[in-house]
């Protein structure tokens, strides 16, 4: 359950409310990026998503390695990918 | 500019196993990993048939669906089942045993227990149902906590009345402090859980060299960032020197997330001691939820039992969370104790050590290849 996956940040939602919509290996989500608030975050950056929340800022590389290394976890890194797909935030 | 093959480079293990044999010479060395994360990635890489037999890495407490006590799981089925609750929780620890089955046989009783991917799911599920009362199970370290922070933020701005959390989460440091405490283990140094320490930082390590003489290296979760730490702590002890070292910074800041460690002082305190399954009871090692956010607190809307249970008999987890014992050591490993039936928590979650080596064990193959050698075990 302590999986981070990589996301794209697509646009942000509700910017009161610190909700973005982010990108997961192609599966679009909102997710709050409360959390990084004073990080000046921008649409394009990368961010690791953690239970619905951006935990820390990345780079492109460094989401390439972690989307990679996840995957290799075969059903863990679907039923991770399959709850993301499940959130229903906003 | 670095690139992703950096990291995959086999020349760049070859070179580092070489020289981790090199500092390791003919010395003994036991480093114990603390985060589940890493142990997945060990097992999963087959990491410990590349290093020097004088290397062992042992596994920690890292996995927060691992060190959940029976008890707790007990109450959290006494909550899922109250009239008019919906249980929420995340998807591992449906799997969970308590001592009347697991939350997920409580679903098949009749509780409207729910898997969500967040607890803002949770939140969600409270708005749209006013007339239930919405539980979310919140488990997990300090990675976990800062969400269900933001979520209680929320759901008092919200003025919500109809959600409360079921608080169980912990915190890495004490843990350490008990391992290090415990005469049962001998180590060398650890390799510092990576992502807790995003929010944590670097900082909250520092007792671990200075009183207890040890080093320590936050560490990344690519098979190189294993080796490097590995390197690291050894260097470390070559050079006479003891200290944390962060190997992971292209995602882990010294001074961790701040805003994630305001919202969780703004909404969660200590609390005196809080068990563990398998190392007991631990003070100041886990979180409650504040006085100014108690209409959200589960355990003071609902006069819950406060179950106490023993661990299982046959169980060993507690040996395997200390790292005193490899999961295959277990008497029920693989045999009564699979992931399908899970005795002990260790073999629930994918980052369990019990549940990575039933999966990954026999897969040193990937290891050897990286560094061109056969393997041989
Ligand atoms: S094999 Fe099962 S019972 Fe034994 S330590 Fe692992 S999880 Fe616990």
């Amino acid at each position: 359950m302590c999986l981070g996956i990589p996301g794209q940040v697509v646009a942000f939602t509700d910017a009161g409310q610190d909700l973005a919509k982010v990108s997961v290996n192609g599966v679009q989500r909102v997710i709050s990026v409360r959390l990084l608030a004073d990080q000046g975050l921008t649409e394009g950056d990368w961010v690791l998503v953690h239970v619905g929340f951006a935990m820390a800022k990345i780079d492109e590389v460094e989401a390439q390695l972690t989307l990679d290394q996840v995957k290799k976890m075969g059903s863990d890194y679907t039923n991770e990918i399959d709850a993301f797909n499940s959130s229903q935030i906003a | 500019m670095k690139f992703v093959d950096e990291f995959r480079d086999p020349a760049a293990a070859r070179g580092l196993v070489r020289s981790i044999t090199r500092l390791a010479g003919d010395d003994v060395f036991k480093f114990m990993e603390v985060c589940g994360g890493h142990t997945h990635t060990i097992y999963r890489h087959g990491i410990e048939h590349i290093l020097p037999p004088g290397i062992e890495l042992v596994h920690g407490p890292g996995c927060p669906v691992c060190v959940i006590p029976m008890g707790r799981v007990d109450d959290a089925m006494w909550l899922a089942e109250q009239p008019g609750v919906i249980f929420t929780t995340f998807g591992d620890m449906m799997r969970v045993p308590g001592s009347r089955g697991s939350l997920l046989d409580a679903k098949a009783r009749g509780a409207d227990t729910r898997f969500v991917y967040s607890p803002l799911d949770a939140l969600k599920i409270a708005v749209d149902n006013p007339d239930s009362h919405v539980v979310f199970f919140a488990v997990g370290f300090e990675t976990t906590a800062p969400s269900t922070a933001v979520t209680l933020v929320r759901a008092k701005q919200l003025g919500l009345r109809n959600f409360s959390v079921f608080c169980n989460h912990v915190t890495i440091v004490p843990p350490i402090r008990a391992i290090l405490e415990s005469p049962d283990l001998r180590l060398s140094g650890f390799l510092g859980p990576g992502h807790v320490s995003t929010v944590v930082g670097t900082r909250p390590y520092r007792f671990v060299p200075e009183v207890y003489g040890k080093p320590l290296v936050v560490a990344g979760f690519e098979p190189l960032d294993i080796l490097a730490t590995v390197h690291m702590l050894l260097q470390q002890i070559r050079d006479g020197r003891c200290e944390v070292e962060n190997q992971y910074g292209r995602v882990v800041r010294e001074e961790g997330n701040v805003a994630a460690l305001r919202l969780l002082a703004e909404t969660m305190t200590l609390r005196p001691h809080f068990e563990w399954r398998g190392l007991g009871f631990i003070s100041q090692s886990a979180l409650k939820i504040n006085d100014g956010y108690a209409d959200f607190d589960a355990e003071v809307r609902f006069s819950m039992p406060g179950i106490r249970v023993a661990d299982p008999k046959a169980c060993q987890c507690g040996e395997v969370l200390k790292g005193v014992i490899k999961p295959w050591e277990c008497k029920v490993f693989g045999t009564a104790c699979t992931p399908e039936t899970p005795i002990g928590t260790c073999m629930v979650s994918p980052e369990g050590a019990c549940a990575a080596y039933y999966n990954f064990g026999r897969m040193h193959r990937e290891a050897a290849d990286m560094i061109g050698a056969t393997a041989s075990v």
